[in-house]
């Protein structure tokens, strides 16, 4: 007899765990998001020191760019590469006529800028393509679940995971094993010595903004068919995307990746174990960082002096 | 060296108004008497405005902007969650009012001590944010003062908003109110407007006022002088929170109802906008401002729905061609 309550205390604990593992994954894969926006808004704040509050508005441009194209041809794998370039040279198009005018002139000009030019990006999808939202389906070749073994787990979310991961690399390639990403590192610690070996420093600025903002526009497009395709979607994620950078530490890539997923598999665990503490666990997270340390987990002294 | 001398010393406002330069003896005489100024122009401006409702939401506008002024134009930091105060304010006086009857007098006490309470807390984890980092984590923070409202519906009623703040009549030195005459809110409420202005231009004259330009000037220097930056901030903060949140349980009691919109973000960003536009650092700017912007609001949002592109816009141009904004301008135009 007493074999088998241990038998049942065994499966109950295989289930919790097979439930860990679940929630973990759905956390990672929430975290990828998380991850694509905080990296572009990290990228731009890191070289340019901008906080741009459009962020969010640009990954909503994503989704709508997507939704776009997909009505046009169809084809998820052509919206996948068209609305980082789209959305990019937007981003690119801001930078030369609206943000170059404000440098050096103190950290809440462009601050106040990009939130009115959020507001203008909000307003113009209102006029063009109505309050409504529209619908955006999963791509049919990635709906449906896969089975991992121990669970079954939706097809999409595991694609997120996989291209997250492949953006991931490729930025870290681009940073560190091109000559263009040296001179992006180097203008990052001091733009002045940059200057004087002879690069024209606002040429690397642009490209940085429109690479920042190419990745909030394809974290757009990722999250369309999780999130839903509607004017008011960046709203939430302007907050989220500023948590996860607080967590990670401002100009920090390497922070926002972390801070990314584990603000993701926080929000996973709490909405399995305690659903009315979902949106608020992450505030707790960044308020337990800013108490025990100011500059977030990766931040670099000095940055913000 | 006394802290009026220092204040002088250190006092090159970017934009403000400045003790020591010779000015046109109008604006000499507004500047000298700047609470007075403002209380003649507050008493003659229902007349000027379209309707009395409007004039009511300047003036509670207003006072939110010259609290947000506080932190933002004096003390040099951009909070991005005043969204906050004003809403816990006008929630905080309007559910003791609603929900549990009491009289006017306990309420608006009630609100503004609520909001000054968010304020403390919420100021004690923003200040540890520096520079940037400020309007991050005041946003986020105001955030989950929303979320709370909007979660508990049976106290705050949710997005639905809070109803029934009735406050009909006001009984003072056995006079009678009466509440629904707007005329007569609009008065009552300017004489708290009143009492608020001349607090606050209590508080800018004195030394802490100094102490606190000092740091927005020269952070360093102000700490190797020996004041405690991090708890001047902090009572700044404290302050700012406290006249927003009267701002706001004026507006309970103005609207007799409490709309979510109250918290929303963007409540956060329109005082920002108003006291950019008015020109911050200013003592008038702000109130300027707001008039500017309701006005503004009041004709556009008749022409057509897509108001937030205006705003926008607004903030755009604001930033990149008129930072000083309008009373700033006035004052840099008039030195010159």
């Amino acid at each position: 007899m007493w074999f088998h309550s241990i038998g049942l205390l065994l499966r109950g604990v295989r289930v919790t765990f097979d439930l860990f593992l679940l929630q973990l994954f759905t956390g990672v894969a929430l975290g990828a998001i998380y991850v694509l926006v905080a990296l572009g808004l990290s990228l731009i704040f890191g070289l340019l020191t901008i906080v741009n509050f459009a962020h969010s508005q640009f990954f909503m441009l994503g989704a709508y760019v997507g939704a776009f194209i997909m009505g046009f041809v169809g084809n998820f794998w052509l919206a996948l590469v068209g609305v980082p370039i789209v959305v990019g040279l937007i981003g690119m198009v801001c930078e030369r006529f609206l943000i170059r005018p404000l440098y050096g002139r103190g950290i809440d000009y462009p601050l106040l800028l990009t939130f009115g030019l959020g507001l203008i990006i909000l307003e113009i999808v209102r006029m063009l393509a109505g309050t409504a939202g529209i619908p955006f389906g999963t791509p049919p070749s990635l709906s449906g679940a896969v089975d991992l073994g121990v669970f079954f787990f939706p097809k999409y979310r595991l694609f997120l995971i996989g291209i997250t991961a492949v953006i991931l690399v490729g930025l870290w390639l681009f940073l560190e094993r091109t000559s263009y990403g040296l001179i992006i590192r180097a203008g990052a610690r001091d733009q002045e010595i940059v200057q004087i070996l002879g690069i024209d420093v606002s040429k690397v600025w642009l490209v940085v903004f429109g690479v920042g903002i190419a990745l909030a526009g394809l974290a757009g497009l990722l999250a369309a068919p999780i999130r839903g395709v509607f004017p008011e979607m960046g709203v939430p994620v302007l907050v989220e995307a500023f948590v996860v950078t607080v967590v990670g530490g401002m100009g920090s890539l390497f922070g926002a990746v972390v801070a990314g997923l584990l603000v993701g598999i926080t929000v996973s665990f709490t909405s399995f174990y305690f659903p009315q503490m979902a949106t608020l666990s992450m505030f707790l997270l960044m308020a337990l960082v800013l108490i025990f340390r100011p500059r977030g987990l990766f931040g670099r002294a000095g940055l913000l002096d | 060296m006394s802290s009026k001398a220092e204040r002088n010393a250190l006092d090159v406002d970017r934009t403000g108004e400045q003790r020591q330069v010779r000015m046109p003896a109008l604006i000499d005489l507004i500047a000298r008497h700047r609470v007075l100024a403002a209380i003649v122009f507050l008493m003659v401006l229902p007349w000027a405005t379209p309707y009395e409702a409007l004039a009511i939401n300047i003036l509670i506008f207003g006072l939110y902007a010259i609290g947000f002024n506080l932190i933002f134009g004096y003390a040099g930091m951009l909070s991005f969650g005043h969204a906050a105060f004003f809403g816990l304010g006008a929630y905080g006086c309007g559910i003791p009012i609603a929900k549990f009857g009491f009289p006017w007098f306990v309420a608006l006490p009630l609100g503004v001590a609520v909001a000054g309470l968010a304020a403390a807390i919420i100021g004690w984890l923003a200040i540890r944010a520096r520079g940037i980092y400020f309007a991050m984590v005041t946003l986020a923070l105001s955030q989950i003062v929303y979320y709370v409202v909007f979660q508990w519906v049976s106290l705050t009623g949710g997005e639905d908003g809070l109803r029934g703040v009735a406050v009909n009549s006001i009984d003072i030195f056995g006079l009678r109110l009466n509440m629904l005459d707007p005329m007569t809110k609009y008065y009552a409420i300017l004489v708290i407007v009143a009492v608020a202005l001349w607090l606050f231009s209590r508080i800018l004259n004195s030394p802490f006022g100094g102490v606190l330009e000092a740091i927005r000037e020269n952070e360093k220097r102000a700490a190797a002088c020996g004041y405690d930056i991090k708890g001047t901030r902090w009572l700044a903060f404290l302050l700012s929170g406290l006249f927003s949140g009267l701002a706001g349980a004026l507006y309970a009691m103005h609207l007799s109802v409490v709309p979510i919109e109250t918290l929303h973000y963007f409540n956060s960003a329109i005082v920002v906008m108003m006291a950019l536009l008015g020109g911050m650092g200013t003592f008038f700017g702000p109130f300027l401002g707001a008039l500017v912007y309701l006005l503004l609001e009041d004709i556009i949002t008749v022409i057509t729905v897509h108001w937030q592109l205006f705003v926008g816009a607004l903030f755009v141009f604001l930033i990149l061609f008129f930072p000083r904004g309008i009373w700033g301008s006035l004052l840099h135009w008039m030195k010159q």
